[in-house]
């Protein structure tokens, strides 16, 4: 199988885009990753972040309309692509089989 | 709640240098993170967070990915740069015969425009091989005869250590010339007439003199001589020349004291092959020493040059100096002599002055032919403007597409003057190549050595400028003209250019006309001025008439043994000496007392010592009286005089004068005849007066008339015999009296072989002009001809159709050009005092010969035209 390359906090990110749905952008996805990690998220790395991803392919993105509350500047929304679906099921099926190989205690307790 | 924003400069600072393609998102996202910032943790640590990331996010050197896959248009990005050059190549050689015409005129122009250039560089440039150029100065005096001034160089002996004692302060060196002359100079066989001069010992050092061998201090012995490099190779070949003995003039032996580079041809002393020492000239000729001791402040015989010193300036020099001959020479005080310094800078442009003192110099032909180089120039980018509009109206089409796949106007404007440019290039190139070529002829043309200036920056830069300067002329018409239309006209055909494009080509073509014509015209009144002068009565045959100079005491001594021994052999009719050849005079005296004369009349007579046998030579002819006969031994005091003489004195009838008494210098003369003027000075001047003596010591040339029953080189074979057997010191060097009197239209010559080949060029160039401009008439009218034609237009009506406007054009440059000529030429002709008229059929003949000329020129495309099938030319397009 060929190596993805996905670290964990670009995994992280991609997944957080693919829960947010239609309203993932740089701002929500920073916020979201806090609140839902509990952890300060610097801004400028989920930015970059983003855009690592979207060169990978595993994103795509398109301009919305212009808003009031931000000067009226766009915002760039972010959708996950087939690939991107496709590398996160990798992920997950590898962790998952990691996991299935776990002594049973470990799964119950955390299970 | 207050609204709070984020520091505004690091605002600045992201809008800045954020990456250009996520500048939009990437500002709107952190303003929006402020706020979410300023409500959870503050506003401090809000723009402490926003200030971080707005440096974090900064990416000063990314360029927009989208600039990397479509690259901006702008006229001056390689590509297109490339393709404008290749269309342009692709233009001219579809067009072969306009490019040829185009280029080949204007490289003919430029070529023209740099020979001239290359001329007058020459003219301002001589003399400066002399390094204390701007120090040097002749003496010249001005004496005024009538209310007539004249400049002289010819100067009083005295005056030199008088300059030298009482104006040292002023300058460094006085140098004192015998003037260039022709002398023998021998070394064992070989013996040559070589030009030099006697000369101060400071002169080498005063002239810079580049030494090859020896010192420039090489005159201070008296028994010296410097050669020049040319002189020392003829006499020594390889032999080391320093310290030989040579003998001058087959009397003085004198030893080389030093070999100086030969002066280059564009410096006043080119001629100077041999320097002799001043003191020698003093000790061996008794009159030199006379004047110099018995201080003869009135002789005038000797050049005086000088250097003044680095602090004083000619202006305040010739102030000091302007009385001292008349302080010497009180009794002068009727010329009014005033001296002056002629500084070297002004010797070769501004050396003639006309009887008020002006200068009517060499610089007037400089500015002349420097306004004929500038007009060829102008022709020729006339024609090259007019030539490459006329064809960028076809191009229409091009530009229309151009515009309509998205040229901006910009790379139009570019793209025609970047075209006007290659073709000036080209030209340019060409040009040097024709000079290249022309130059040796050129030369021969202008008697001068002119060398191509390869490594002169000024004369590249200004070659340069020049092409820029027409390539951005002539391609602004078109870039900025086509550039403009609207391509939905020009591609739909309704595009039309108007009643008045035409108009500044017609202009140009009449311009074009009016030089040609005026330098056609001014050509043919300088050749007919030559040959009226060269028409003129002379008063003798010259005809077989040679002249020997007498430089050695043999030909002195032996008069009738030379003369007997030269009519023995048949090829010499007969033979005489003189003081002076008949081609020129040299002496001028006053003095003279005769009957009936005004006590205040102040004479001035050419004087001319002959023997009795000159008459017979030179074949004068008498008006009334008779010539000097030995039969008559009272003629050793008799007296010929000219006709001008006799009306100076103010005489009417020679019947006046024969037989009566001329007193001059203690001898009374008695004049036995009147002759003819003879004309031995300048052809365009009125004969002077003149009288001849007999004096058998006052000799300076012989006159020999060869037989006419011989060849001319059968006789000199053994006149040249005679010679050797009488004179073995010196070489046989005679001078044809008509290689003589040729010689005084040299300068009118050369002036109108070069007039007559700027002439033909600019003519030939405008016919180009002309020839290209019908072809594109023709060419654009090929329709409205095939229409005639069907409508029944005979050949001579559309021969007249096309060539009709071309012939008004031609008219109206002629209606101009010919007042202009005749102004100037008037000018130009008043300054001879001896001159012709401007006949009016001079002005008919050049314009029926433009009409002619544009005729041909016009009606070759005007038939090609006509006589083109109307079907084919109404089936285009």
């Amino acid at each position: 199988m060929k190596r993805t390359f996905l670290g964990e906090f670009e995994e992280i990110v991609l997944l957080t885009v693919a829960s947010l749905r239609e309203n993932a952008y740089a701002v929500t996805v920073t916020q979201e990753l806090e609140t839902k990690t509990g952890r300060q998220v610097g801004f400028s790395s989920v930015h970059t972040t983003l855009q690592r991803l979207e060169e990978k392919a595993y994103l795509t993105s398109v301009m919305g309309g212009a808003t009031a509350e931000r000067g009226g500047r766009r915002k760039r929304f972010f959708m996950v692509t087939a690939l991107g679906q496709k590398v996160l099921s990798e992920v997950k099926t590898v962790r998952d089989e990691l996991w299935s190989t776990l002594p049973s205690e470990f799964q119950l307790t955390n299970g | 709640m207050k609204k709070t924003a984020p520091p505004h400069w690091a605002t600045k600072l992201i809008a800045r240098f954020s990456h250009p393609d996520a500048s939009e998102e990437v500002q709107g996202d952190l303003l929006e993170m402020y706020e979410h910032w300023v409500r959870t943790v503050g506003t401090a640590r809000a723009s402490r967070r926003y200030i971080l990331n707005v440096f974090k996010l900064m990416r000063p050197f990314a360029k927009s990915t989208e600039s990397q896959q479509y690259s901006k248009t702008y006229s001056f990005s390689p590509v297109m740069i490339r393709n404008y050059f290749k269309v342009a190549l692709r233009n001219l050689i579809k067009n072969k015969g306009y490019s040829a015409i185009n280029i080949g005129g204007l490289s003919a122009g430029i070529a023209i425009a740099v020979l001239i250039g290359l001329w007058v560089h020459d003219e301002f440039s001589f003399d400066k091989y002399h390094q204390n150029y701007d120090r040097i100065a002749k003496v010249m005096q001005t004496v005024t005869v009538e209310g007539v001034q004249y400049h002289g160089e010819y100067m009083p002996a005295p005056l030199g250590n008088e300059l030298r004692t009482q104006y040292a302060d002023d300058f460094k060196y006085v140098v004192m010339s015998s003037f260039n002359d022709e002398h023998i100079l021998a070394y064992g066989e070989k013996k040559f007439t070589k030009t030099g001069n006697y000369i101060s010992p400071e002169a080498p050092e005063m002239l810079s003199l580049k030494m090859l061998q020896g010192t420039r201090a090489g005159l201070k012995e008296q028994n010296s001589v410097m050669l020049s490099e040319g002189v020392a190779h003829v006499l020594f070949g390889v032999e080391n020349p320093l310290g030989k003995i040579v003998k001058l003039d087959n009397a003085l032996n004198l030893k080389v004291t030093g070999v100086y580079e030969d002066l280059p041809y564009n410096t006043e002393f080119r001629d100077l092959t041999f320097i002799a020492p001043w003191d020698l000239y003093v000790s061996t000729q008794n009159w030199v020493k006379v004047a110099l001791e018995g201080e003869q402040w009135d002789n005038n015989s000797w050049q005086i040059l000088a250097q003044i010193n680095p602090n004083s300036n000619f202006e305040s020099v010739s102030q000091k100096i302007k009385g001292v001959k008349l302080k010497h020479a009180p009794h002068t005080a009727y010329l009014k002599p005033g001296l002056f310094l002629h500084p070297m800078e002004k010797w070769h442009l501004y050396s003639t002055w006309d009887n008020t003192g002006n200068v009517t110099a060499r610089i007037q032909y400089v500015w002349l032919f420097s306004i004929i180089g500038a007009f060829v120039l102008l022709l020729a980018s006339i024609n090259f403007m007019n030539l490459s509009t006329a064809r960028s109206e076809k191009r229409a089409k091009e530009v229309g597409i151009r515009k309509a796949i998205g040229s901006l106007r910009g790379q139009l404007i570019g793209q025609f003057l970047s075209e006007s440019l290659l073709v000036v290039a080209f030209a340019f190139v060409l040009s040097i190549a024709l000079v290249v070529l022309l130059l040796p002829a050129f030369n021969a043309l202008a008697d001068k050595q002119i060398l191509f200036l390869w490594t002169s920056p000024r004369f590249w830069l200004a070659g340069i400028t020049f092409c820029l300067i027409t390539g951005l002329i002539s391609g602004s018409y078109p870039a900025l003209y086509l550039s403009s239309f609207q391509p939905i006209k020009v591609l739909k055909g309704t595009f039309s250019l108007g009643r008045f494009s035409a108009m500044p080509r017609k202009v140009l073509v009449v311009l074009q006309f009016t030089v040609s014509v005026t330098l056609i015209i001014g050509t043919i009144i300088v050749y007919r001025q030559i040959q009226h002068a060269k028409n003129r009565p002379i008063g003798y045959d010259r005809s077989g008439l040679i002249d020997v100079e007498i430089n050695t005491p043999e030909l002195c001594t032996q008069y009738n043994v030379f003369r007997r021994s030269l009519l023995e052999t048949g090829a010499v009719v007969e033979m005489s000496t003189s003081s002076t050849p008949p081609t020129h005079t040299n002496s001028n005296n006053g003095g003279f007392e005769w009957e009936g004369k005004d006590p205040n009349f102040k004479d001035n007579f050419s004087t001319v010592a002959v023997t009795h046998d000159f008459g017979k030579t030179v074949g004068w002819q008498f008006v009334e009286g008779r010539d000097f006969s030995r039969s008559f031994s009272t003629d050793s005091t008799g007296m010929v005089m000219n006709e001008a003489a006799l009306k100076y004195m103010g005489f009417r009838k020679p019947s006046d004068m024969i037989g009566k008494y001329m007193k001059w210098n203690g001898v009374t003369f008695t004049v036995v005849g009147v002759i003819k003027d003879m004309l031995m000075d300048s052809p365009f001047k009125p004969v002077g007066p003149a009288l001849f003596m007999v004096n058998y010591g006052w000799a300076n040339v012989i006159n020999i008339k060869l037989s006419p029953a011989l060849p001319a080189r059968e006789s000199l074979d053994k006149v040249e015999a005679v010679f050797h057997k009488l004179n073995p010191g010196s070489p046989f060097d005679f001078r044809f009296a008509d290689d003589q009197f040729a010689k005084k239209f040299s300068t009118e010559e050369r002036i109108a072989k070069l007039a007559s080949v700027f002439a033909s060029l600019a003519v030939m160039i405008s016919c180009l002009g002309l020839f290209g401009l019908a072809s594109f008439t023709a060419e654009q009218r090929t329709k409205e001809i095939g229409v005639r034609k069907v409508l029944g237009a005979s050949l001579p009506n559309l021969l007249a159709l096309l060539s009709k406007d071309f012939m008004l054009l031609v008219i109206i440059s002629c209606l101009i050009s010919i007042p202009l000529a005749w102004y100037m030429l008037n000018r130009w002709l008043l300054s001879y005092e001896y001159h012709t008229e401007i006949s009016w059929w001079i002005f008919v003949l050049t314009t029926l010969g433009a009409l002619a000329v544009t005729l041909l020129t016009v009606s070759y495309q005007a038939i090609r035209a006509a006589l083109l099938d109307p079907v084919k030319s109404l089936k285009t397009e």
